[in-house]
């Protein structure tokens, strides 16, 4: 059923909230160092598949499947909770479209970055303490700011902190739930370009969750178009969009500008 | 005492109290709920404690009550005048004569032996709770040994301070499993709590938890390696009985700027003076 080398399989995902199916019969595959973008538009399902494919919310019907970096293959759902516990603090990556959500406001740039490594157990302040200058440099936030509180950042720096903050384990997986919602258009350029980089360099799997076809087409290798629940067209991103086949996806692509 | 049962729980309360007890030191670190009782004295003052001490007491017991060290502040004496009233039994200000200690914010100086029980009053027993809200959530973490937070909060410490500024109720991790609070007591006493040959029993009243550390269990206080973990003092020697390895209360002794550090634990400052050690403002006295 599955593949030699995927990091993430899905097969048969059914989940309804009272009449409403959220996702239906929703089948994923996932190869490392590959970036998937689900799209479609408001309440088809997006977010709900992202957050049961990295077991934050339990499916009804159907399973999802990891290989660890061992080779192992484990049912997410299935897994004791310190498992997955500890799974998305090493191995696998967040990335919310409000930072607010993930980062603690509380806490000065270099705790936020230094977190996820001490939850590993990092016992050393000055390894923690360079780590974290490190990752503050590869998001191009000043060095200078790393004792400064999140709260006297602007939107864009808070979501390059928050994508330092999750990236400092080197996680081979990241879920990604719009993260250039809500930032101004050469703001989420930047953000993009980041992402771009870093996601190739350091060889991340991304399962994005986005409304904006555009984003999709710069980042994405392949494209998942949801509606109602299901995914009605999967397919390499340009292929899917120069060509789009499903006359939803039709209809999405032809309302986008300069898509 | 006439109209009240002994050492004033009834027997029912008593027995639900040590079946919290006994699970917490089945499980050391770990937070137990009770139904933690409305005292005669007011949340803060002792409450959990007092519950704890009453559930454990015997007739042949000698109970020793402490607050910040010593046996003659108001909320030691008062404790300690309770149970002498409603239990009948024998009380002491001599640490090694005790069989029972109740403490507020002290472990005393004396090494304790392992037929004593040192009970903590303990007004927070959550020692995540100014980093995590929710209660909900610091319970997970305990469940999953998460405490990459209570790190996040010594590296904090460091990067604005320099050191860990934490002076009294220093987390510790019971066991190499829970993080726990060791109540307000001050950093200087936490390696007392490591492999101590005592029981220690933690009552929280107004929180309604009990917690323990079973004698000989590793106690480790929370540090980085680049920044262990070092007790604060003040560095003098003690002013009436010259020990230089007891833990000292600052005193102003008058409106020019005048101090007298002096041991916080007393009976351990009077049993020196009697064996003869004299410090520096013991000596003026003597002078004057």
């Amino acid at each position: 059923m599955m593949r030699e080398d995927t990091l993430i399989s899905a097969r048969g995902l059914g989940l309804r909230f009272g009449a409403i199916a959220a996702l239906d019969d929703v089948a994923v595959d996932l190869w490392p160092g590959e970036l998937l973008a689900i799209v479609g538009e408001s309440g088809s399902g997006k977010t709900t598949l992202l957050n049961v494919l990295s077991g934050r919310l339990a499916p009804d019907e159907g399973t999802v499947w990891y290989r660890d970096p061992a080779g192992a293959l484990h049912d997410v759902h299935a897994m004791p909770a310190p498992a997955l516990r500890s799974l998305h603090r090493s191995d696998w990556g967040f990335v919310h479209q409000d930072p607010r959500q993930n980062l603690r406001m509380t806490v000065s740039a270099g705790g936020n970055v230094g977190e996820r490594l001490m939850a590993q157990g990092a016992r050393h302040y000055g390894d923690i303490r360079a780590a974290a200058l490190d990752w503050l440099g590869q998001v191009e936030i000043d060095a200078s700011r790393i004792d400064d509180l999140p709260r006297t950042f602007s939107g864009g720096m808070l979501q390059r902190l928050q994508i330092a903050r999750t990236l400092v384990t080197h996680p081979r997986l990241v879920f990604m739930d719009e993260p250039t919602g809500g930032l101004d258009v050469s703001v989420q350029a930047r953000l993009l370009d980041l992402i771009r980089s870093l996601v190739a360099r350091l060889r991340i799997a991304v399962v994005l969750v986005t409304h904006d076809i555009a984003v999709a087409r710069l980042l994405a290798h392949r494209i998942a178009v949801m509606q109602r629940g299901r995914v009605v067209e999967t397919g390499l991103t340009d292929q899917v969009l120069d060509d789009p086949q499903h006359p939803y996806t039709q209809l999405l692509v032809s309302s986008v500008l300069n898509a | 005492m006439k109209g009240y049962n002994f050492a004033y729980l009834d027997e029912q309360t008593k027995r639900m109290i040590r079946r919290g007890l006994l699970k917490a030191v089945a499980i050391p670190g770990h937070q137990v709920p009770f139904g933690s009782r409305e005292m005669p004295l007011p949340y803060g003052w002792g409450t959990g404690g007092i519950q704890v001490t009453a559930s454990i007491l015997g007739a042949s017991d000698t109970l020793k009550v402490i607050d910040q060290g010593a046996d003659d502040t108001t909320n030691a004496v008062s404790i300690r005048r309770f149970f002498a009233k409603t239990a009948g039994v024998a009380t002491t200000t001599v640490t090694s004569q005790a069989t029972v200690i109740q403490t507020r914010h002290r472990i005393p100086e004396k090494t304790l032996r392992d037929d004593q029980i040192i009970v903590y009053q303990v007004p927070q027993p959550e020692p995540l709770f100014r980093l995590e809200p929710s209660r909900i959530e610091t319970k997970r973490m305990h469940g999953l040994a998460d405490y990459g937070l209570m790190h996040v909060k010594l590296y904090e410490d460091i990067a604005r301070f320099g050191q860990i500024s934490i002076s009294y109720d220093y987390p510790v991790m019971v066991n190499d499993r829970y993080l726990m609070s060791p109540s307000p007591i001050p950093s200087f006493d936490n390696p007392k709590m490591d492999m101590m040959p005592a029981l220690q029993l933690f009552g929280a009243g107004r929180e309604k938890r009990i917690y323990a550390i079973p004698p000989w269990t590793k106690v480790r206080s929370l540090d980085f390696d680049d920044h262990p973990f070092r007790a604060i003092n003040a560095p003098h020697p003690c002013g009436l009985c010259g020990a230089t390895d007891s833990y000292l209360d600052e005193v102003v002794t008058d409106d020019k700027g005048g101090r007298l550090f002096v041991c916080s634990d007393t009976d351990h400052c009077a049993e020196r003076r009697a064996a003869g050690h004299v410090g520096a403002d013991g000596l003026q006295k003597a002078a004057e």
